[in-house]
């Protein structure tokens, strides 16, 4: 069919359903190297304006570190630049096998695999490990990539209520004549910024017999005392079967994924994981600054400390402000607007003043708890969060929302 | 019949909505297609009205339009004489 203008005008017509449901995304274009300082184009064709990224997912402060940008160099000169190849034909270098193994000990696993991102490890790692005669239970918020990845697979699929262990242990109770039962979460929720219960689902795991897989992107190089993840924090080093995470957010935020686990499901993803088999894997100059990366993280907790810090003061000066927060631990801090048009106009305001951060509405987020997800890094200073904090209050005083309940912004924007 | 409405009604509601969300669900409410219901959480209802009723509804009778609201559900009881 030609891609004539009754085809266009019904793809138009969709987009200014989008557009007139005021939840159109458009990209800002960051014209400087990430970090908690940046230079923006938005609108593109303005000036470009120095604000304030409390967004990224740069939770350690080492998208542009000076050691991981000197390292990539290196692996640039040493290794070149593409592979040109899918790994088992002619794509895998000693760096690939170098950091597979450095990831492996750092998240206390038996084995890993590279992925080009996490999205694709979550897309291919179901499949290969389940089959027909398998169970795959899995908590309501998980990831998108991870509700994508259990489409692909055949084993049968079930859900518990969000972080609820009786209602799982129901499930796994239900499931009991399955020939493998897979609990699956997420180690940190992106969006709510709460930990998995990770010390009752191993529990539980084990009193019914079942796997444990965990997404652990949004934990990897910061949550546990050493930064090691989720796992580490609820002291079940060793007890996940499967772990997941990305290389593109705390671990240097370029690209890439991994599955790391049990080696016999390690093996079976380099056989059986088709975005392994069919796509090539991290390109040498993002592997050599991730290796550095995990040398890094490896040697000092300062960065994960610098983190935990800021994580509190934030947490502390935005509820003593009176904006409502999602409860919890880690760098991930909601601040919770409810309707989706006052999310956007929050972030427009607080851009105005010089701070950048985005409104997450549905279908991100479920309807009537849209909100500002902001987002710690090491990177950022004390006098960058002060900045920050009195721009939230500046804006939160014009929109009148500072000390009400949920109720009180409700009946004034709608959900 | 009224009996089993609610039973099926009183597991949507306990099975489905977390403790915060306040949606109204009635014999009317599409659970698959008004996104209440997900896909992959279909099993949990169809494991429920298997071992309650003892049947066995095999994949072609477990569709999404075969258990979007509880009418439909009961409508589909009813083929196993299960009223």
């Amino acid at each position: 069919m030609a891609f004539n203008n009754e085809v266009r005008n019904i793809y138009q017509q969709e987009l200014d359903i989008i557009r007139s449901g005021g939840i159109f995304k458009e990209e800002r274009i960051i014209c400087a190297p990430q970090n908690s300082e940046i230079e923006v184009e938005f609108p593109i064709g303005s000036i470009h304006k120095k604000v304030i990224n409390i967004c990224a997912n740069n939770y350690l402060g080492l998208s542009s570190h000076p050691d991981v940008v000197e390292a990539a160099h290196k692996g640039l000169d040493r290794r070149g630049y593409g592979m040109s190849s899918v790994r088992f034909i002619c794509g895998t270098q000693d760096i690939h096998k170098e950091l597979e193994h450095k990831l492996a000990k750092f998240l206390g696993t038996e084995d890993t695999i590279l992925f080009p991102s996490c999205m694709d490890a979550n897309a291919g790692v179901f499949e290969a490990v389940l089959s027909e005669q398998d169970v795959m239970i899995a908590d309501r918020l998980v990831h998108a990539s991870i509700v994508d990845g259990m489409r692909l697979c055949k084993a049968m699929t079930d859900t518990y209520k969000h972080s609820d262990m009786a209602h799982l242990e129901e499930k796994l109770q239900l499931h009991a004549k399955m020939r493998f039962r897979l609990i699956i979460t997420d180690g940190s929720f992106s969006m709510d910024g709460d930990l998995a219960k990770l010390d009752k689902i191993v529990e539980l795991a084990e009193k019914y017999n079942a796997m444990v897989f965990v997404d652990d992107s949004h934990a990897s190089g910061f949550i546990g005392k050493t930064g090691r993840g989720t796992h580490e924090h609820c002291g079940v080093l060793g007890k996940i079967d499967i772990i997941t995470t990305t290389l593109g957010k705390a671990l240097g935020g370029a690209s890439g994924g991994c599955v790391s686990g049990r080696k016999e499901l390690v093996e079976l993803c380099r056989q059986k994981a088709r975005p392994y088999l069919f796509s090539n894997t991290i390109p040498p100059v993002v592997v050599s600054g991730a290796i550095k990366v995990i040398d890094l993280i490896s040697s000092t907790t300062e960065r994960r400390d610098k983190l935990e810090k800021n994580t509190i003061f934030w947490r502390k000066g935005l509820t003593e402000a009176g904006l409502i927060i999602k409860e919890g631990e880690t760098p991930i801090v909601p601040v919770m607007l409810f309707n989706a048009i006052l999310s956007q106009d929050f972030a427009k305001e607080l851009y105005e003043e010089g701070i950048y951060a985005v409104g997450f509405f549905f279908p991100v987020v479920p309807k009537g708890q849209a909100r500002i997800r902001t987002q710690l890094s090491a990177a950022h200073d004390l006098h960058h969060l002060e900045k920050a904090l009195a721009a939230f209050t500046k804006v939160g005083k014009k929109f009148d929302i500072l000390h009400k309940t949920k109720q009180e912004i409700i009946d004034r924007f709608g959900m | 019949m009224s009996d089993i409405k609610n039973a099926v009604l009183s597991y949507v509601k306990n099975e489905y909505l977390e403790e915060d969300d306040d949606r109204e669900i009635n014999f009317d409410t599409p659970l698959i297609s008004g996104g209440i219901v997900d896909s992959f959480s279909m099993v949990s209802l169809k494991r429920f009205l298997e071992t309650k009723y003892n049947i066995q509804i095999s994949d072609a009778k477990a569709t999404p339009e075969a258990f979007d609201t509880v009418n439909n559900i009961i409508n589909l009881l009813k083929e196993f004489n299960v009223q």
